[in-house]
């Protein structure tokens, strides 16, 4: 299972990262912005990205089409976390094929039940 | 305050035209139009003069309204160089946003160390609670035994360092939280900063106002569409009042539900 965490602040990176390793997780890489993380995505053979919403240069949403646009990727599983909190936007997400969506603040309890939640569907 | 100086300046000139309308009208009764035209002609002046008198004043308080936001160079003497105040506040907003990371860093760092500490004694202790339940049922033999008294040795040991280095880790996590107390203190005076920044740009909207009104100008309204739209796939961060607001989440509950109402 290898997994590719996006987000601007490294400190977040490093966070989602060490849950994601108690969780079992270990293969993880991780990217500042959409710009970063679509080509790392094309060539990679990612399994599940997580991505934060509000970054410089491409934003979450931007690079959640992108993936759905992309024949290859079109079908990877995305969380989105992120502290964007408008009803809209998450009806946006929604609508732009998300497969969960985490507010920050989190708790690792939140982040293990949607993980889990998303390969359920996935696997099942 | 330039704002009430205005008002004031503004209805002796409001009086003056008021009067001279009036005498206007009672040389329109009288049918007096040399008058009439006399008072015109002040009339016009008075505006005139006024106006200059306005538009030079005005711009007398927007330059020193200027000056007052604090744009102009500080002393370069100073601690902080050269910049101006409102440089300041950006210099001081990085710096609590380096300081928050390096607080968070230096946490994460104490914390990865600390969690293996506890995951072997944690581990040891387990196994050693197997063995000493065997001894306790008088299941182990004497070979054995001697094993797990060296092993209660070790582990006491390793424990006793252990707990030592967790102690350390916890008390540095401790103190790694003493960014709260100065970027407290950083932020509270950038935030007095942006409230006197605004009293300033208020006054400003005021006395452009006054200009407007002086010389009948009217503006269209300024579209902020494309700000809102450009929020809207940027991204705006944290929600302030959150409970407060009908359009945004209080919670992961609240983003659950929505998206079960959406079909997930």
């Amino acid at each position: 299972m290898k997994i590719l965490v996006v987000d601007d602040f490294s400190t977040m990176r490093r966070i989602i990262k060490n849950l994601l390793r108690d969780l079992g997780f270990t293969n993880t890489s991780e990217a500042d912005d959409g710009n970063t993380a679509l080509p790392m995505l094309k060539s990679g053979d990612f399994d599940f990205l997580v991505t934060d919403w509000n970054m410089p240069g491409m934003t979450g949403i931007e690079l959640l089409k992108a993936v759905r646009e992309d024949e290859r990727l079109k079908d990877l599983p995305v969380l989105m976390v992120t502290a964007e909190a408008k009803r809209d936007q998450i009806v946006a997400a929604a609508q732009a094929g998300v497969n969960g969506y985490v507010v920050k603040p989190f708790t690792a309890a939140v982040l293990k039940e949607k993980i889990e939640k998303i390969f359920e569907r996935v696997e099942g | 305050m330039a704002a009430l100086e205005l008002d004031d300046s503004n209805s002796e000139f409001d009086k003056q035209f008021t009067n001279m309308a009036k005498e206007l009208l009672e040389n329109l009764e009288k049918k007096d139009m040399a008058g009439a035209v006399t008072v015109i002609q002040e009339l016009q002046k008075v505006r005139d003069q006024s106006l200059y008198n306005e538009i030079g004043r005005l711009t007398r308080a927007l330059h020193e309204s200027i000056k007052n936001f604090r744009l102009e160079t500080a002393n370069a003497e100073s601690p902080e160089g050269g910049d101006s105040e409102l440089e300041q506040a950006s210099h001081r907003l990085s710096y609590v946003v380096d300081m928050t990371a390096k607080a968070a860093n230096k946490t994460m760092d104490k914390v990865e160390e600390s969690m293996p500490i506890s995951e072997n004694i944690a581990a040891e202790a387990s196994e050693i609670s197997q063995e000493w339940k065997r001894f306790l049922r008088k299941e182990l033999k004497p070979d054995e035994f001697r094993e797990l008294v060296k092993r209660v040795s070790n582990f006491l040991d390793q424990t006793d360092q252990g707990t030592k280095q967790l102690n350390a880790n916890l008390s540095e996590i401790l103190l790694a939280q003493d960014f709260q107390d100065l970027t407290g203190q950083v932020i509270n005076r950038v935030t007095s900063l942006v409230v006197d920044v605004e009293k300033r740009l208020v006054n400003l909207v005021a006395m452009a106002g006054q200009v407007d009104q002086m010389t009948g100008i009217q503006h269209g309204e300024i579209k902020s569409d494309m700000a809102e739209k450009f929020n809207e796939e940027r991204g705006e961060g944290p929600q302030m009042k959150a409970e407060e607001r009908e359009d945004v989440v209080a919670g992961q509950d609240d983003v659950d539900d929505l998206l079960s109402s959406l079909g997930f």
